[in-house]
């Protein structure tokens, strides 16, 4: 029973990431940009994270810290797709390159180094039921957070103005812009947006999960969650279940090895990946169904007045 | 106020000329990145720019490592002329690696000794078998499952890297290596023919020339890459000429796995001879960059290969001899590539002052 409650502890804690990232790309989306630059911005994001982390030993500077370099590369990214009209594709992958590329040459000084221990948080209370209180209870505080930024959403995109708007720009730029609304500032804020909770799903990846900085650590994590956008048909719980399945398939194999499957270790690590593969497959395999709920303007450039 | 006014027809010079802006912008942000890690630029760009072309021994191992470079981004560049994403090559890339160096490992344990004619050729081809198998299951997906091949594509690097990790580490790995994951050496009679005495250059770099050939008049003088390009270009018409897309997609997915797995295949042969977990370094992420940096163009692709193996060398001879870290040369490659993006705005738009009477939009 123990062994249970942790494996479901564990996922929750690798699927918040994954849900966050998730979470601020389907933003991104929604407004209409498909930002393949997800894993360079979590990687830089998580190298500041764990920077601020060492050196003022905050989680919540740590995550400030994640969320603006994550937003600081979004908004490069927003300038060169909304208003240099670059490719969306290839300026996705060009931050992930540079991502990479950067983060690892920030991050130099810091690969070996330990955060300063903490004391686990804990639901006070709750924490104490025997089953439910380890496998629930005993988490990161962002974890509880990410689930309510979930709600938040949803709130935000179905319920409120701003969010109306916001899915106008991303369904028909033409109709939004007609009706007066400035569909580049919208989409830039959108990027934006998107860029600081991925910033936060890197943070905590270093700071949290990990907790430490090696070069490559989001490990695709940036390219799952986007996948999961997909998985979600662009739905915001769905994002969040997909996140903890993922979690749950990543915590997986750990619990095979640990369980005494003999089988490699290197064939269990390609798990989360196959995953996502299969998973893509099954879900993108009806087009219409996709074409029904994909942003109808994902990925296609707008410009005013031409 | 600055103001993008859009081009009648897209500006030639601008497309030549925005690698060339592109590529002084990033000198410039290197040497204030030099200054900014107390180096002297000058000595730092120097390293980057000039030392890999100052003697023969360098020269040859700027060739070397572009061999690869080019003969990947051949493939890309007729995948994104085609408008498939194929971002995954370095995945590619590694089967080919796999695929070559299984089999040259196989004629090694077996002990059977062919003659280069026909040993090299056939590891090579394990390698392009290696890398087009890989890149099927991207275009089946694809195909038949309507999955973007961007994710498939990409998602299948990190399946593949797992998968050269699990044959090092077991069934391949050399039972007389002291137990370091790494296979066997290859027997001499599998390695490739050295172009250059006394370097390491090896004939990959003629193939390499061959094929920059071959794929110019396959993608400007044969039907079949005219019609990959109509797809790419528009969708619609080419749907209404009756190009079958599933076809295109299939034939640009074959062509670039096949050319990454022929890297591979030459790599594994030409220069490291075993299998070990570090084979790749990311070449097939940085042959992205020179596909874009060559303009999608056969011909730019050789320069742009050069220009990228100059960073990579140059980030080397930086690391042994200033001291500077070696994801520097990520940095600038990244660096290039968005930057390069940027310049390229000045191909479809020119730039005008507004002036405070023009009309506001």
């Amino acid at each position: 029973m123990d062994q249970i409650a942790l494996l479901i502890a564990a996922t929750l804690a690798s699927g918040t990431p994954l849900a966050i990232a998730g979470l601020g790309l389907l933003i991104n989306e929604k407004a209409g940009v498909l930002n393949l630059g997800a894993e360079g911005m979590m990687l830089v994001a998580a190298i500041a994270g764990f920077a601020a982390a060492f050196t003022t030993g905050s989680h919540t500077v740590a995550f400030v810290a994640g969320a603006a370099a994550g937003a600081a590369l979004a908004a490069c990214f927003g300038g060169l797709v909304i208003w240099l009209n670059t490719n969306q594709y290839a300026t996705g992958l060009a931050v992930s390159l540079f991502g990479y590329g950067f983060s690892a040459f920030v991050g130099v000084g810091y690969v070996g180094q330990k955060l300063a221990d903490r004391t686990p948080f804990e639901v006070p209370g709750l924490s104490q039921i025997p089953f439910v209180g380890p496998a629930l209870f005993k988490q990161h505080p962002m974890v509880y957070i990410a689930i309510v930024m979930i709600a938040a959403t949803v709130w935000f995109l179905y319920r409120s103005r701003a969010g109306l708007v916001l899915r106008a720009v991303g369904e028909s730029p033409e109709s939004a812009h007609a009706l007066g609304y400035k569909v580049r500032w919208i989409r830039l804020l959108a990027v934006v947006a998107g860029g600081a909770l991925c910033g936060v799903a890197g943070a905590f990846l270093s700071v949290v999960y990990a907790p430490l900085w090696v070069e490559g650590l989001v490990a695709g994590r940036g390219w799952i969650a986007l996948a999961l956008t997909t998985f979600a048909t662009w739905r915001p719980v769905r994002v969040l279940l997909g996140a903890y399945l993922f979690g749950g398939v990543t915590m997986a194999q750990f619990a095979l090895q640990g369980a005494g499957v003999n089988f490699s270790s290197q064939l269990l690590a390609m798990l989360p990946y196959v995953a996502t593969i299969v998973v893509l497959a099954i879900i993108s395999r009806n087009p219409t169904w996709i074409r029904i709920n994909m942003p109808a303007s994902l990925g296609k450039p707008f410009h005013p007045g031409s | 106020m600055l103001k993008l006014e859009p081009r009648a027809q897209p500006s030639k010079l601008m497309s030549l000329a925005s690698p060339v802006l592109a590529l002084v912008l990033t000198a410039i942000i290197a040497a204030m990145l030099f200054a900014a890690l107390g180096k002297d630029p000058v000595k730092g760009l120097t390293m980057f720019f000039v030392e890999p072309w100052s003697n023969q021994r360098q020269i040859s191992e700027l060739l070397l490592k572009a061999t690869p470079l080019i003969v990947i981004a051949l493939g890309l560049a007729v995948c994104y002329r085609s408008n498939v994403w194929n971002i995954g090559a370095e995945g590619q890339y590694l089967l080919g690696i796999l695929g070559g160096g299984g089999v040259a490992l196989w004629l090694t344990t077996q002990g059977i000794v062919l003659p280069k004619v026909v040993a090299v050729p056939l590891v090579l081809l394990g390698g392009v078998l290696g890398g087009m198998a890989w890149a099927s299951i991207t275009a089946l997906l694809r195909d038949k499952f309507n999955a973007s091949e961007i994710l498939v594509s990409l998602m299948l690097v990190y399946v593949a890297q797992q998968l050269v990790n699990y044959m090092v580490f077991g069934p391949w790995k050399d039972p007389a290596g002291f137990g370091f994951p790494q296979t066997k050496n290859f027997d001499a009679s599998t390695w490739l023919p050295s172009l250059l005495g006394g370097t390491r250059l090896h004939i990959g770099f003629i193939v390499a020339l061959g094929l920059v050939a071959l794929i110019w008049v396959f993608m400007f003088r044969i039907y079949r890459g005219f019609q990959l390009q109509v797809g790419g270009l528009a969708p619609a018409a080419a749907r209404y000429a009756g190009f079958s897309a599933s076809t295109s997609l299939w034939t640009a997915l074959m062509i670039s796995g096949g050319l990454a797995g022929l890297a591979g295949g030459m790599e594994a042969i030409g220069t490291i001879r075993q299998i070990t977990p570090h084979v790749s370094a990311g070449l097939g992420f940085t042959a992205i960059i020179v596909c874009f940096v060559g303009r999608l163009h056969p011909v730019g692709i050789v320069f742009a290969g050069m220009l990228l193996s100059m960073m990579i060398i140059g980030g080397e001879l930086g690391q042994s001899r200033l001291g500077l870290p070696n994801a520097l040369t990520g940095v600038f490659q990244g660096l290039l590539l968005v930057l390069l993006l940027a310049c390229d705005t000045l191909i479809h738009y020119r730039i005008r002052l507004r002036s405070a009477l023009s009309p506001a939009h």
